[in-house]
């Protein structure tokens, strides 16, 4: 078993001059006679933040599952670093698997495990570390978004909401992934709650020099972590700028999303 | 007209084509599953968890059953065989019926009520609630990691559980021929030794690590495809309880055809 250190768990440096880190070009998926993707196309740079922005049933979990390879698009291609995903061995794909990390909306903390496993199952389960020395690193990892080391020996049923959210972050983080993926990091949860996920994330994504992926509801979430924002409608992107610009971005439907508004193109839309 | 004779037809063939499409899916998860078994990294941990599982905690219900089993074989036997005068024939007719037959069957059915139900509803959940797809962002083959070791437990365990189920049986018989029927214990014991054959032993072992093998399947099979929230977890678990019941059952003829034929 090779013994964990710094450089160990470290994922080797990869980012290719003037390419994004992630591009999606005329991604198509559907479930039947439902098309959920109908072309999409994404970049995202290198140690950004995207944040997806989208009603439900738009596409945004199918999107993000598409780039994790849990679900093959029916067309296009997906890029991480120049290569492209679709088209690759299931040893390159694994060694990519090694470099990505994702927190799943409602944790998937697995019941059978205590947290510290939870943790730092990806490198127990590549034995890049011994079990041993995976306590003290859980309590690390867990240290930094703000849980007891105690916590680690707890089981996720016996955690509130929020606790699951931020071990589910811990293990997200945990084998220091160069892109991480968060699927509706601050639903359920209150609104401080809700922020102190959101300070967690930027913090972890800026000291990681992470690439991240979010989708969101949450617009408040969406300004906080994202750096920039793209809008998923109908299975397309239908506008990405700065995150900071989402509630004044002269898109009607982008605004009527992020202001919340009842009347504007998408409820005109649904009473067709 | 035309519709009132083709929409029956119409549904026949969907259904067909289903239970073809599910038997296909079946046979390829069946297939990974045991490849998995074959290449490395092996969950030994996962594997015992899954053995004491199924051996050690089915145990109570197994043995309960098994030991009703052959004291009502031994009463009934004895109703029967006494029109002949054939009574001194109880002894092998119980071991013979429990070693081939209701042992292997009885045990086979006591652990799919109880495991098979337990490896759907688990994987089940873990399925509606993201955890398996979590497994494969955490860089882990879910049906390594779910599958494989508990179809190995389940193959080693049924074999053992049966065994304990045949000694247990055998003792219940004993009990009813010696307690109530008047035989005498060491005859009874040469009688049941007597016609008693290895083949028979082997033949009751092979069906239940068949049994074993299909009730893993299925478990994890209905598990790992249920769809919703806890109304799919729920219907998983009954299928998975219902297929492998019938499977056990039409298996067992096929079995005994094999066996009965050489």
């Amino acid at each position: 078993m090779r013994d964990m250190t710094d450089q160990a768990i470290l994922s080797p440096p990869v980012a290719v001059a003037g390419v994004p880190k992630i591009r999606m070009r005329g991604v198509r998926k559907a479930f039947g006679a439902k098309q959920v993707l109908d072309g999409v196309d994404i970049d995202v740079d290198a140690r950004h933040s995207l944040v997806i922005l989208g009603g439900s049933g738009s596409g945004k979990s199918v999107t993000i599952k598409s780039i994790l390879g849990l679900i093959e698009p029916d067309e296009g291609t997906i890029e991480v670093d120049g290569r492209d995903v679709l088209r690759m061995g299931w040893r390159e794909r694994e060694a990519l698997g090694d470099r990505i990390g994702m927190l799943f909306q409602n944790g998937a903390l697995f019941d059978s495990l205590p947290v510290w496993e939870n943790v730092c199952f990806k490198l127990l389960a590549q034995k890049r570390i011994t079990r041993a020395k995976a306590r003290d690193h859980a309590a690390e990892v867990l240290a930094q978004v703000g849980l007891a080391g105690s916590v680690g020996d707890l089981s996720p049923a016996e955690l509130s909401g929020g606790m699951q959210k931020r071990v589910a972050l811990a293990r997200a983080i945990a084998a220091r992934p160069d892109i991480i993926f968060f699927d509706e990091p601050t639903t359920g949860l209150d609104p401080i709650m809700g922020a102190v996920i959101d300070g967690l994330i930027v913090d972890c994504v800026k000291k990681l020099g992470a690439t991240a992926v979010s989708i969101t509801h949450d617009m408040a979430s969406a300004r906080r972590i994202g750096d920039t924002a793209a809008m998923l409608h109908k299975g397309r992107i239908v506008w990405s700028g700065p995150a900071g610009a989402l509630g004044h971005t002269g898109n009607a439907l982008v605004d009527q999303f992020a202001n919340g508004e009842r009347e504007g193109p998408i409820q005109m839309e649904l009473r067709r | 007209m035309g519709a009132i004779l083709l929409d029956p037809l119409a549904a026949l063939g969907r259904g067909v084509i289903a239970a073809c499409h599910a038997v296909g899916n079946l046979g390829l998860f069946a297939l990974e599953a045991t490849s998995h078994l074959l290449r490395p990294p092996f969950y030994g941990r996962l594997f015992w968890r899954a053995f004491v599982e199924i051996a050690w905690f089915s145990l109570p219900v197994v043995a309960l059953t098994a030991v009703f089993t052959g004291m009502v074989l031994a009463l009934q036997s004895y109703t029967g065989f006494a029109r002949f005068n054939a009574q001194s024939a109880i002894a092998s007719v119980v071991v013979i019926s429990l070693v081939r037959e209701l042992g292997p069957v009885l045990a086979a059915l006591m652990v799919a009520g109880r495991i098979g139900a337990s490896f759907a509803a688990e994987i089940g959940t873990m399925r509606v609630t993201d955890q398996i797809d979590a497994l494969t962002t955490l860089s882990t083959n879910p049906m390594k990691y779910l599958v494989a070791p508990r179809i190995l437990a389940a193959v080693i365990a049924l074999p053992l559980l049966v065994l304990v189920a045949d000694v247990i049986g055998v003792m219940g018989g004993w009990l009813i021929g010696t307690q109530k029927l008047g035989f005498v214990s060491a005859a009874y014991l040469k009688s049941t030794f007597d016609y008693l054959e290895a083949d028979d032993v082997v033949s009751g072992l092979v069906k239940a690590a068949v049994f074993g093998f299909v009730i893993a399947l299925m478990g994890t099979w209905c598990g790992y495809n249920s769809k919703g929230g806890a109304q799919g977890v729920g219907g998983a678990t009954t299928k998975a309880v219902v297929a492998s019941s019938i499977l056990i059952l039409a298996l067992d003829y096929v079995l005994t055809e094999i066996f009965f034929a050489q």
